[in-house]
């Protein structure tokens, strides 16, 4: 195995489910169900998967997500602005944890 | 990042065999003119290849056969493209000798890189004779669409959509139809025609005061300078099994290949612009308008390549 990560190894996606078929069924089809139009349209739900996969990191969904994005008619200026909403919620996690750090600072100091 | 798919390296033809499907002529209501290769532009999805240095228009005598055509067999639409149609020098004569002969008389044009007066003699043009109008614009951002048609393309079509929105193109309340046509500016598939039109229509409204009638969505064709950039960028093999996969057969009984005749700029016969740009004549064997006695009989096998696969793709051209 040359590297953990290969583009090909997203199309045997559907592959896991030769052990578990049951179980990939509900998997799939509640995945197929969550991007279909709804509340949201494809196109915001495409965006919000892209995001989320940069927070996960996961190659696989970034790759098929920026395909995706630009499938439903984004454009990259709305990618990119999706991204800093993640790096955004990202980095406020760790700031805003430093409300723990001046609490616990502040008990025990003089 | 939904289920597996298999890659399919089937032709377009076995596709069909295996769908037990025939795409053969219906009855003919459509005349495709294809004035010329002509254009102020050389989009990177052209399928024909058209640009500035292309000297391939169509000449009066053509022009003379179309319109006798038109009047012998009174197509109900007739879709004028090209290249840039109104870079042709007799445009002009050919659109006004048409529009009496169909009740639906189409102009593919973007208006951009002519002069004032020029564009103000096709304006006055367009009043008079009022054909629907078809402008191509990619995506509602200057990015995308410059990338796909250069440089300066996303200014000049905002310019020209707004003198058309003057004259009443597009405008609620006149029948002036000005219709949009945006293909993906990429390897990808387009977005559903439905939501990518609420989303134009919101944005271009808001942020340019733009109005327009109807928008397609199209996917590019894998053929000309779009089948370089495939080859050249490395995705021509993903594409065109992205396109097979997407393979729709509910799509080939309202492609509109069945029910339209395409002429070139001498006079060749075609079954579409796609067959045109891949050399695939109509009936198999070069043809010309000006011996056309009767149009094509139903039934008629339409010659398919593997590019057709961009047209039964999901919703399909039509």
């Amino acid at each position: 195995m040359e590297t953990y990560y290969n583009p090909q190894d997203l199309g045997k996606f559907g592959e896991i489910g030769k052990d578990a078929p049951e179980l990939a069924k509900k998997f799939f089809d509640y995945y197929g169900s969550v991007f279909a139009e709804g509340e949201l349209s494809e196109r915001e739900k495409a965006l919000i998967a892209l995001a989320v996969a940069h927070t996960v990191q996961c190659p696989y969904c970034i790759d098929a997500y920026t395909r995706g994005c630009l499938e439903k008619g984004a454009s990259l200026g709305e990618m990119t602005e999706a991204l800093h909403v993640v790096t955004a919620i990202r980095g406020g996690a760790s700031l805003v944890h430093g409300v723990q750090m001046r609490k616990i600072a502040e008990q025990l100091s003089l | 990042m939904s289920a597996a798919h298999e890659t399919h390296e089937t032709g377009f033809a076995e596709t069909l065999v295996k769908h037990d499907l025939k795409l053969h002529r219906d009855r003919t209501s459509a005349l495709q003119v294809n004035v010329g290769l002509l254009c102020n532009l050389a989009c990177r999805h052209c399928h024909l290849e058209a640009g500035p240095k292309r000297d391939e228009v169509m000449g009066r005598e053509t022009m003379d056969e179309v319109v006798a055509a038109a009047r012998r067999f009174r197509f109900e639409v007739i879709d004028v493209t090209g290249g840039a149609p109104e870079l042709v020098p007799d445009i002009d004569y050919l659109v006004r000798a048409l529009a009496p002969l169909t009740s639906r008389l189409m102009l593919r044009c973007n208006l951009g890189g002519l002069d004032l007066a020029r564009r103000r003699e096709l304006l006055e043009l367009f009043r008079a004779v009022r054909p629907v109008l078809v402008v191509s614009l990619p995506a509602t951002n200057p990015s995308q669409t410059d990338a796909l048609r250069g440089g300066g393309a996303w200014a000049s079509t905002l310019d020209t959509l707004r003198e058309l929105n003057a004259i009443g193109y597009g405008r609620e309340g006149t029948s002036l139809e000005l219709n949009l046509v945006a293909n993906p500016a990429g390897a990808f598939l387009p977005p559903a025609q439905g939501a990518a039109e609420k989303r134009y229509r919101t944005d271009l409204s808001r942020k340019y005061g733009i109005s327009f009638t109807s928008l397609y969505t199209f996917a590019n064709v894998p053929l000309g300078r779009y089948r370089d950039f495939l080859t050249r960028s490395g995705n021509l093999e993903q594409y065109l099994a992205t396109l097979a996969d997407g393979f729709n057969p509910c799509t080939v009984a309202g492609l509109m290949c069945r029910s339209q005749l395409s002429v070139d700029w001498e006079g060749r016969l075609y079954d579409c612009d796609f067959n045109l740009a891949a050399g695939l004549p109509h009936g198999g064997e070069v043809t010309y308008l000006r011996g056309l006695a009767e149009l094509p009989a139903p039934g008629t096998p339409i010659p398919v390549g593997d590019h057709c696969y961009a047209c039964t793709v999901g919703s399909g051209f039509t």
